[in-house]
């Protein structure tokens, strides 16, 4: 029977986190806009299985970060914001970063996460479990789609997050198929 | 002969996580009222579950299709639809726990083979045998309320095929008949399809100790740190008297890996895994073990346990009723 072995789950370096916070936050929620856009129009049962959810605002909360994203689906038009402070939303979704990674690349179990407090969920539960749910069944790779984003440079954006991904413990991108029993 | 590992599917990415994990059998339902997991965001549409069982086939897996919630008088057509449905998807078995129910899919379906739900709450050998001379039921989840002993008694005396919970949540209320969700939302597991549903969930941090409430009752506080359990009112927090406390269940889930041998014993046909509403995270890890598990006992090695704790309620895990030691 293979170990247990998922790792405690690493936090962004506070000085790392400061920089980020630095960076220019339209530019960022742009790039981020772009990306989820383009995940959502690859994957449509992203939208779909949102249900009555797909106009919900979703503040997704890097615990870590000292910002926050807001996330809103508006019924296949996403929009992106990215904001210092968590303000209003229909759900906030908080924990370490590498948490929420993991959630969408499938390396986390979300049940799990909130069991041991890594994740914390407020406002409406019903529109958290149902983003929780699509993002799970669309097997997202960001590296990935960044990577196709990034034209003539996608191969070397690939081999440094592969890089990254393998320094921090951080999943940054989706794990590879497990072979068949 | 090997025994059989059932496992969750809430989705069709954890459905192909599940074969790939080497599941021998996926269990899953339509996204709808019909089965007892109608979460926000989960299950299959019509045309997902064709082309789940498809796959599943292709690797030589089979697919169970959960049926298991009780019709609303009036609403038949939509149990009646997912099981015609079930069976034109090519799933192996539905899962059934309603007379009606059962009795349309035994006069409409007859090629459609019938596995008894554990909402059932076919707990004796008499009554497992009622529903497989009246509706042709071919296997019986069995409730989480019996002892391997009880459930090697049962097997003595039905020709049945039975179904036992191996890991996963632990209801140990008499499924399919517990009113608890209900009193608290006004929608329970039997007819809606879900217990505690998340829009009548609640969490409130405050510094640091973590509040749930469900339909406005705050049935848990956590201090930080402390594990959180799911908001049902079975896992919440109750004073009685002076004590305080799970007066009716710990928020702890079930692992039975270490009973497997005795299970197969008892003559136990098949090891289902709990969790449709868990992630393929959950489901590739589960799977993956348990089926390591069957293949050690059937090589006649060690069958290891208490490897998967992380992914467990509350951090821990119980054998449940399989080893009544209160007793």
């Amino acid at each position: 029977m293979p170990q247990d072995t998922a790792p405690t789950i690493p936090r962004v370096p506070p000085a790392l986190a400061a920089a980020l916070g630095l960076l220019p936050r339209t530019p960022v929620a742009l790039a981020l806009e772009r990306t989820v856009r383009r995940i959502a129009v690859a994957h449509p049962g992203l939208i779909r299985r949102l249900g009555p959810h797909d106009r919900a605002r979703f503040v997704l909360d890097p615990t870590d970060l000292p910002f926050v994203i807001c996330l809103e689906p508006n019924g296949g038009d996403v929009r992106v914001g990215v904001c210092g402070r968590p303000g209003q939303g229909t759900t906030r979704i908080a924990g370490p970063l590498a948490a929420l990674l993991g959630l969408v690349h499938g390396a986390y179990d979300g049940d799990a996460l909130f069991f041991s407090r890594d994740l914390v969920i407020e406002g409406d539960t019903a529109a958290a479990l149902a983003l929780r749910n699509a993002v799970d069944d669309a097997e997202i790779d960001l590296s990935g789609e960044i990577a196709r984003l990034s034209g003539p440079f996608a191969g070397p954006v690939r081999r440094l997050a592969g890089v990254a991904e393998r320094m921090t413990g951080v999943s940054l991108s989706r794990p590879e198929e497990i072979g068949a029993w | 002969m090997v025994m059989e590992i059932v496992c969750p599917a809430g989705t069709p990415a954890a459905l192909r996580t599940a074969v790939q994990a080497g599941a021998h059998t996926i269990y899953c339902g339509f996204a709808d009222e019909t089965n007892a997991r109608n979460f926000p965001g989960l299950n299959f549409s019509r045309e997902e579950m064709a082309e789940g069982v498809a796959f599943a086939h292709a690797h030589g897996a089979k697919v169970l299709v959960a049926i298991n919630t009780f019709p609303r008088a009036g609403a038949e057509t939509l149990w009646h639809a997912a099981v015609a449905d079930a069976e034109a998807a090519g799933a192996d078995a539905v899962i059934l726990a309603d007379l009606g129910l059962l009795a349309h899919a035994a006069r409409h379906h007859p090629g459609l083979r019938r596995h008894l739900s554990v909402q059932a709450a076919a707990a004796n050998a008499d009554a497992i045998n009622f529903y497989g001379r009246e509706f042709g039921v071919r296997r019986v989840v069995l409730p989480r309320v019996l002892s391997v002993s009880e459930i090697a008694a049962i097997n003595a005396e039905t020709g049945v095929e039975t179904e036992v919970f191996v890991f996963g949540g632990l209801c140990v209320m008499a499924e399919g008949r517990c009113s608890l969700s209900s009193w608290a939302t006004g929608e329970s597991p039997n007819m809606n399809g879900v217990c505690s549903p998340a829009s009548h969930v609640k969490y409130r941090e405050e510094g640091g100790a973590l509040s749930s409430t469900l339909g406005g009752f705050t049935i848990n506080r956590v201090a930080a740190g402390k594990p959180a359990p799911y908001p049902t009112l079975c896992k919440g927090v109750f004073r009685a008297g002076t004590a305080e406390g799970h007066l009716f269940e710990d928020p702890v889930s079930l692992d039975a890996a270490a009973l497997m041998p005795a299970l197969r014993d008892a003559g136990v046909t098949a090891l289902k895994i709990e969790g449709r509403q868990r992630s393929r995270a959950y489901v590739g890890q589960v799977v993956r073990a348990f089926r390591a598990a069957v293949d050690a006992l059937e090589a006649g090695r060690e069958v290891p346990s208490g490897l998967l704790t992380r992914l467990t309620e509350g951090g821990a895990t119980t054998t449940g009723a399989y080893k009544k030691t209160w007793r």
